[in-house]
């Protein structure tokens, strides 16, 4: 305990000087809402308001913690990364002109030069253009798998956490069965079975893997909000399952999912990349980062002309880090201990 | 508003309430394997206008009977009627406006707000659960107005809880209580996680409001001071009964149980040279569990009255026969054997 | 003198920028005597424990002035491994919170043998032994077959009573309980209260007691000290303090609890809140809230603490008593 030195962040003050005089008067007549007559009592120091204001202007946690971000180095690099990693995935075009399928044999293994500053791969593609546009694919993997993880596993732990009793029972047990299966070998069983190509299969298999994390913290979020007195306050006041859980418990368990969201997009895009060279990923002619490395990780080429696996190796790492990153940036600027 | 009620008639009677909280082992299919006797058998009734006192040491129930007053529980046996109905066998509807009428201040002023949510949000609240109370484009005066009433700058409105101390949380949490214009408030433990020069504030605080609207209050306490101070009736309870009631008087200068004399003996006076320190009865051990209480008087394991027939069988909760032609304050209901002053 | 602390100033680093918790304390025990420090949250009471025990935080709290002389050795000035002999041996402190303060995964038992093991190189047996005795010591029923509990299968006033035996284990000349019963019902408060004056006497050691509550204190303390927003407003012996208080603040405090003997209708409550650490008001922290304050109380310099004499009162009443208000005259004469 700081005795409240640490503890309390921007706690309201009494200001200096002049509050502590209470004006004679100083209670406002009663309010509309008084039924039957009521008779004001004599104003006294002892009744009068509290002196003093919180000071500073109205914020709410997400404004605090968003003031505590923008002052954090690591979350400045990292998000500012991810910005640009979003917008080369939405448009790589802006800072790669050439088709990254255009590719030359007669050029293959060749070393970095002006105007292809990271060389050529086997094929004779171009080893920059191929990173660049590889981000697409690593990054729509990640998002799209991250939001299904997300919805799922705050909807099934949610309401295991929520109702508690025979449907905790039943929705945790379900939870511990796919938790129980092995990434990357189910990944591997089931992408091998489907036939279809793209994205989806991928993104599918990923989300249907690793939402148990997800619904293990909701369930634990959600299990701490509800023991908070202001739900007993929303229930004692009449209030319905469906206010109490969008209104008062889902706004305060939503923070740590948040969090894990983050860090698992991260995740992800380096699963990507493992399943594609485990060849059950995406597969050539898609551009991705795991297939390049893939591609490149056969070992006499890798001696030679180690560039066609550093360059989308390097991207890969990099933009997972940052994730990492922005995750446990947005996790000290949301944990309540500071508050 | 509501129709007239007289001021001596019992606005709120509860009538052999009990709460059982069952405990269960397994993870899928339960089974039972015990109870927790929280609240076994409480009986009282609440005036218009008046405060009752519900003072006891942890895990004697009192809580748990707040949590039922507010129908936060279902009582596993028993009545609650208000204004002469049984609240248990009351219609959705009829309930809601019960509801309404009976509201509760929480005791922890740091997790009875929520935090994602505005002061003008949480005050608010009511009236969109009850949007008959006030129609949309007052709502927001109304909340002003309960700011002040409570003691607030009307203009904090859109800050945060975190934003305020202890003692002020406690007045929003009071203001979010009176929206609905209640007649009864259930308080529990509303100032004990308050600092001692604060606490006095929202005592006062809690006296006026009483004054002003005509409130009645439910007060549950740990602190026998802070009960006395402002309440015109007394119940203490012990394990999940209620063992002695009556007006202040009779429960603190003439009480005739045995615990509520030790009670009253253990409390600290803040002055050195009134120290009864050689009346002081110190108890021993600890409170038995809920889950498994003592047969006959649930108090006879640290009573140094305690005799055989307190194993036998429960006293009931009566004027006792020594005191049946006593006219003083000592005769008033006490649930001992060996009831007797001092 | 046990334990003297000259001019003891906490800093901590916060969101807000640095704060001073605790600002130029002095406080005097001497062998075998008890004093209270009485204050509100974020007064710096516990802040001013910590300090003295060498447990606090940092960072975010560092020490930034004074001296803490126990037996005439400045503590702040000691090496770590020092300070941590002396701490357990010579000082052990009491926690509010027994359930976080004791290991939850070891039995009581052992952990009470662990400190005879670790300080005093006793046998396995030996000190499993002195640990029984001390847990009957301290007034656990059935002490050898409990010995073998965890700490969650005590009750809370039990608990409280582990932590003591671990305080007085080894003997230690200085007691600093913080906030010991403010988790514990009225009823096991008494018995805890009473445990602890009882072992004082019997073991002649000073005690610190770090209390919010005007009335736990009044049976026990010998002299109080008042703290309020990181400074000490008043020290006295017991009985003057409560029965003429020589600073507003106290006999504000006194005045705004609610007390069994008197039904009053209003509760003079003292106005305005405690102020926050970090936004300490000008001259006289208490000014805002004082229903005497002037001109010269808004004002800096801090009020000093001035000697309170009274003529009426025996000199050797007296001794040692301080207030930091600038009228203390007319707070105790009126």
């Amino acid at each position: 305990m700081l005795a409240g030195a640490g503890a309390s962040g921007p706690t309201p003050v009494p200001a200096s000087a002049g509050d502590g005089a209470v004006p004679p008067g100083g209670r406002q007549p009663d309010s509309p809402t008084a039924p039957g007559p009521a008779a004001p009592p004599p104003p006294t120091a002892a009744s009068g308001p509290e002196a003093s204001a919180p000071a500073g202007e109205a914020r709410g946690l997400w404004t605090d913690a968003w003031h505590d971000l923008r002052r954090n180095p690591v979350f400045v690099v990292s998000a500012l990364l991810i910005l640009f990693l979003l917008v080369i995935a939405l448009w790589p075009g802006l800072i790669a002109g050439q088709d990254p399928q255009r590719c030359e044999l007669g050029r293959s293994l060749q070393g970095p030069s002006a105007g292809h500053w990271f060389g050529f791969d086997t094929q004779g593609c171009d080893v920059y253009t191929r990173t660049v546009y590889g981000a697409r694919a690593s990054i729509a993997v990640g998002v799209c798998a991250t939001l299904g993880v997300a919805v799922l596993g705050t909807v099934v732990g949610g309401l295991a956490g929520f109702f508690g009793g025979f449907w905790d029972g039943l929705l945790s047990r379900l939870t511990d069965v796919f938790f129980g299966i092995p990434m990357v070998l189910g990944a591997i069983v089931f992408l091998s079975m489907v036939t279809l190509t793209g994205i989806w299969p991928v993104v599918v298999v990923i989300a249907a893997l690793s939402w148990p994390q997800i619904a293990r913290i909701a369930r634990g979020a959600v299990l701490t909000a509800k023991e908070h007195d202001y739900v007993q306050a929303a229930r004692a006041l009449g209030a319905g399952t469906p206010r109490v859980l969008l209104r008062h418990i889902l706004p305060n368990a939503i923070a740590p999912v948040i969090v894990m969201a983050t860090i698992m997009l991260g995740t992800f895009i380096a699963l990507e990349a493992t399943l594609s060279y485990l060849g059950v990923g995406l597969k050539p002619p898609s551009v991705s980062w795991g297939v390049d490395i893939s591609a490149a990780s056969d070992g006499m080429q890798f001696r030679n002309a180690p560039h066609i696996l550093f360059y989308p190796a390097a991207a890969l790492s990099v933009t997972v880090l940052a994730f990492i990153m922005l995750g446990d940036a947005v996790r000290d600027a949301l944990d309540p201990k500071l508050r | 508003m509501v129709e007239p009620w007289g001021r001596n008639e019992p606005i709120l009677q509860v009538r052999n309430l009990v709460k059982h909280f069952p405990l269960t082992r397994g993870a899928l299919i339960r089974r039972q394997v015990g109870a927790v006797r929280a609240v076994d058998g409480v009986s009282f009734d609440l005036r218009a206008g008046e405060t009752l006192g519900i003072v006891g040491e942890s895990g004697c129930g009192k809580s748990t009977v707040a949590r039922l007053l507010v129908s936060l529980e279902r009582p596993t046996a028993g009545e609650i009627r208000y204004r002469g109905e049984d609240v248990a066998t009351l219609s959705a509807r009829a309930l809601r406006a019960v509801r309404r009428n009976i509201q509760m201040v929480f005791q922890d002023p740091y997790t009875s707000l929520n935090p994602r949510m505005t002061v003008g949000d949480i005050v608010g609240e009511p009236f969109e659960i009850h949007p008959e109370v006030a129609p949309k484009g007052d709502r927001r005066r109304r909340v002003r107005d309960l700011l002040d009433v409570v003691g607030l700058n009307p203009e904090y409105l859109n800050r945060y809880p975190h934003q305020f101390s202890g003692g002020q949380r406690q007045r929003i949490g009071i203001a979010r209580g009176l929206a609905l214009n209640p007649e009864i408030i259930v308080a529990d433990e509303p100032v004990s996680a308050l600092d001692v020069s604060v606490q006095a504030q929202v005592i006062n605080l809690m006296r006026r409001l009483q004054q002003e609207f005509g409130l009645s209050y439910v007060f549950i306490a740990h602190d026998l001071s802070v009960v006395r101070h402002i309440s015109d009736r007394v119940a203490v309870m012990y394990l999940g009964k209620i063992v002695e009631i009556g007006s202040d008087r009779e429960i603190y200068e003439h009480p005739t149980h045995p615990y509520t004399q030790a009670l009253l003996s253990a409390v600290p006076t803040p002055d050195p040279g009134a120290s009864r320190r050689d009346e002081r009865i110190i108890l021993v051990g600890d409170v038995p569990s809920p889950a498994d209480p003592p047969s006959g008087c649930r108090f006879r394991t640290r009573c140094w009255k305690a005799g055989e027939r307190c194993a036998e069988s429960a006293p009931p909760l009566a004027v006792p026969l020594a005191f049946a032609a006593a006219t003083d304050s000592a005769r008033h209901e006490s649930a001992c054997h060996y009831a007797a002053e001092g | 003198m046990l334990l003297e602390v000259q001019d003891l100033s906490v800093e901590f680093d916060t969101r807000d920028g640095v704060v001073r918790a605790v600002d130029g304390v002095g406080l005097a025990l001497a062998a075998g005597e008890t004093l209270a420090v009485l204050g509100e949250s974020g007064s710096g009471k516990s802040v001013t424990a910590q300090a003295v025990m060498g447990i606090l935080d940092s960072p975010p709290g560092r020490i930034t002035g004074g001296r803490v002389l126990f037996q005439g050795r400045d503590l702040l000035t000691l090496s770590a491994e020092e300070r941590r002999r002396i701490r357990g041996e010579r000082m052990a402190m009491i926690f509010q919170d027994a359930l976080s303060a004791l290991n939850p995964v070891l039995t009581v038992g052992f952990q009470l043998a662990e400190m005879f093991r670790v300080h005093r190189g006793m046998s396995r047996r030996e000190s499993a032994a002195r640990a029984v005795g001390l847990m009957d010591r301290v007034g656990i029923p059935a002490a050898a077959r409990r010995a073998g509990d965890y700490p969650h299968q005590f009750s809370g006033g039990m608990r409280q009573r582990v932590m003591i035996a671990m305080a007085l284990a080894l003997e230690p000349e200085l007691i600093i309980a913080d906030e010991p019963t403010t988790a514990l019902d009225v009823t096991v408060q008494a018995q805890v209260m009473d445990l602890l004056a009882e072992l004082r006497r019997e073991y002649r050691m000073g005690l610190i007691l770090i209390t919010h509550d005007l009335g736990v204190v009044a049976d026990v303390a010998d002299r109080i000290a008042v703290m309020y927003a990181g400074r000490i407003v008043e020290q006295a012996p017991v009985r003057e303090l409560y029965r003429r208080p020589a600073h507003q603040y106290t006999r504000g405090l006194l005045e705004s609890v609610p007390r069994l003997d008197r039904k009053g209708r209003e509760l003079a409550a003292i106005r305005g809140l405690p102020p926050s650490p970090s936004r300490v008001p000008s001259g006289c922290a208490f000014h805002p809230r004082c229903p005497v304050a002037r001109e010269m109380c808004r004002a800096d310099p801090v009020p000093p603490l001035y000697q309170v004499r009274m003529a009426a009162e025996p000199a050797a009443d007296a001794a040692g008593r301080t207030s930091a208000c600038h009228f203390w005259k007319e707070t105790v004469g009126g």
